[in-house]
């Protein structure tokens, strides 16, 4: 396992920390999935974004530490000195295999009837979590289908709530059109309060939403069975621009 | 592919003489027969298979009674009417290694859709009476009861293995069906979770 290099006048990895039985070095106030993927240590996640704020939503990211009763979630845990985590246990994957079927069983996920099949994260998600069937009761759901937008498609019964959409909204393009309402198993997402999204005016039809969504909830209007592609990575690169500042001019143009 | 007796077992293995042969069924239960077209896009590889096992009923065989001893059974489809439920039962009664055969029989799946309507009559209303090109009567006659919702197999009875995908593809059929055979054959455990070529589960 390589660290990476030094960054010439940059901070240095100087924490201490086992990871999966390796002693490593990481960068001060570094969060354990940043570190698991600088090195190359896959973490499964759903609701985690670059670009975007940290949710930790799913727990699909738990790690094991020792002396930690709790299974802290990666994405949102800094390491600290000394810190011996374990990202891959039989007891995690139990646990992760457990959250993919209660996902799958509180909505209606058919793969075979959904735009994003073939490109979906939590089809993906089940495969490598050898998820083949769900042991919990199947709710089938009856949930409302929006499509009043004339862009966009929102199938809530595809939606497992990761809020992905709400924070690029928010924190990206700064419209904040969505938001969860109520609670629990009745949580759902809304477009300005409650409002068909149509009618929402503060959307700009940007399609952000559409373009971070895991799964086939949120779709360009007009796809078929297995078209829909998503393109969750663009996030990260729109916010790198903003933090440095690729929007602002530097310079006066010339009268 | 016809059921052999014991002594009959004997003169189709010529290909694989040491293994032992295996008596396999298929069988159709609330899907849309689309798990079986894939599994005879197994194509010339089913003559391999019929080298190592007798496919003693499914709907490729005119059989019509589910027979005693059987050593495996794929079971395409949800659970959706009476009859459905008692070729379940009877498929359990009698096979060694049930497997739940394509995302309706794991799942529920598409056959599963009419589940958040509530009643089945609300659906049976929608398509037979409020359609506008059918006759506008509820079928009655000849065609089972629906039960009150389509369930995944492993709802009802006990499932062995799961072979999800809509449908399976027939690599992926293959790879299960040697992986499954080569352990029964040998007493070794029934392997799980093998990867098919395309490395899915749920889905085409």
């Amino acid at each position: 396992m390589s660290l990476t290099p030094p960054r010439p006048g940059g901070p240095r990895p100087n924490v201490p920390v086992i990871l999966d039985g390796e002693e490593v070095l990481a960068f001060d106030g570094e969060t354990i999935l940043d570190l698991a993927r600088r090195l190359g240590s896959p973490i499964p996640t759903l609701c985690y974004l670059d670009g975007l704020s940290v949710h930790g939503g799913c727990r699909l990211c738990v790690v094991e530490v020792n002396g930690d009763n709790r299974l802290p979630l990666a994405c949102a845990t800094p390491v600290s000195s000394e810190m011996d985590i374990r990202t891959d246990t039989s007891s995690l994957r139990d646990h992760r295999r457990r959250v993919i079927e209660l996902l799958f069983a509180e909505g209606n996920h058919i793969c075979a009837s959904c735009v994003s099949s073939g490109a979906c994260e939590l089809q993906d998600l089940a495969a490598e979590n050898d998820v083949d069937h769900i042991h919990y009761a199947l709710e089938f759901p009856r949930i409302d289908v929006d499509a009043t937008h004339p862009k966009y498609v929102l199938d809530r019964e595809r939606c497992v709530l990761c809020t992905r959409c709400v924070r690029v909204c928010d924190e990206v393009e700064g419209a904040h059109v969505w938001d969860i309402a109520q609670r629990g198993s009745q949580s759902t997402l809304v477009a300005e309060l409650g409002k068909p999204w149509g009618d929402a005016t503060s959307c700009t039809w940007c399609g952000k939403c559409v373009l971070v969504c895991p799964t086939g909830a949120l779709s360009f209007k007009g796809r078929s069975t297995g078209e829909m592609r998503h393109d969750p990575d663009v996030i990260a690169f729109l916010a790198r621009l903003r933090d440095e500042g690729e929007w602002i001019d530097r310079e006066e143009p010339a009268p | 592919m016809t059921d052999t007796t014991d002594a009959g077992r004997s003169t189709g293995s010529s290909a694989v003489p040491d293994r032992p042969r295996l008596r396999m069924a298929t069988a159709w239960l609330g899907g849309c027969s689309g798990c079986h077209m894939s599994f005879l896009d197994l194509d010339e590889w089913l003559f391999d298979l019929t080298d190592r096992a007798d496919i003693v009923f499914g709907p490729l065989a005119d059989i019509k009674e589910f027979p005693a001893d059987v050593d495996l059974t794929l079971v395409e489809g949800a659970v959706t009417n009476t009859d459905n439920l008692e070729l379940a039962k009877a498929i359990r009664a009698n096979t060694r290694v049930v497997v739940s055969f394509g995302d309706c029989a794991v799942t529920g799946n598409i056959t599963a859709l009419r589940n958040g309507m509530g009643a089945p009559d609300a659906m049976l209303e929608r398509v037979y009476v409020e359609h506008p090109d059918l006759a506008g009567v509820l079928p009655t006659e000849v065609v089972p009861e629906l039960l009150p919702t389509a369930q995944p197999l492993h709802e009802l009875i006990t499932v062995d293995v799961y072979l999800p995908g809509c449908p399976p593809s027939a690599d992926r059929i293959r790879t299960a069906l040697i992986a499954l055979l080569d352990a029964m054959a040998a007493g070794e455990p029934l392997p799980r979770h093998w990867r098919g070529p395309e490395d899915r589960t749920f889905g085409n």
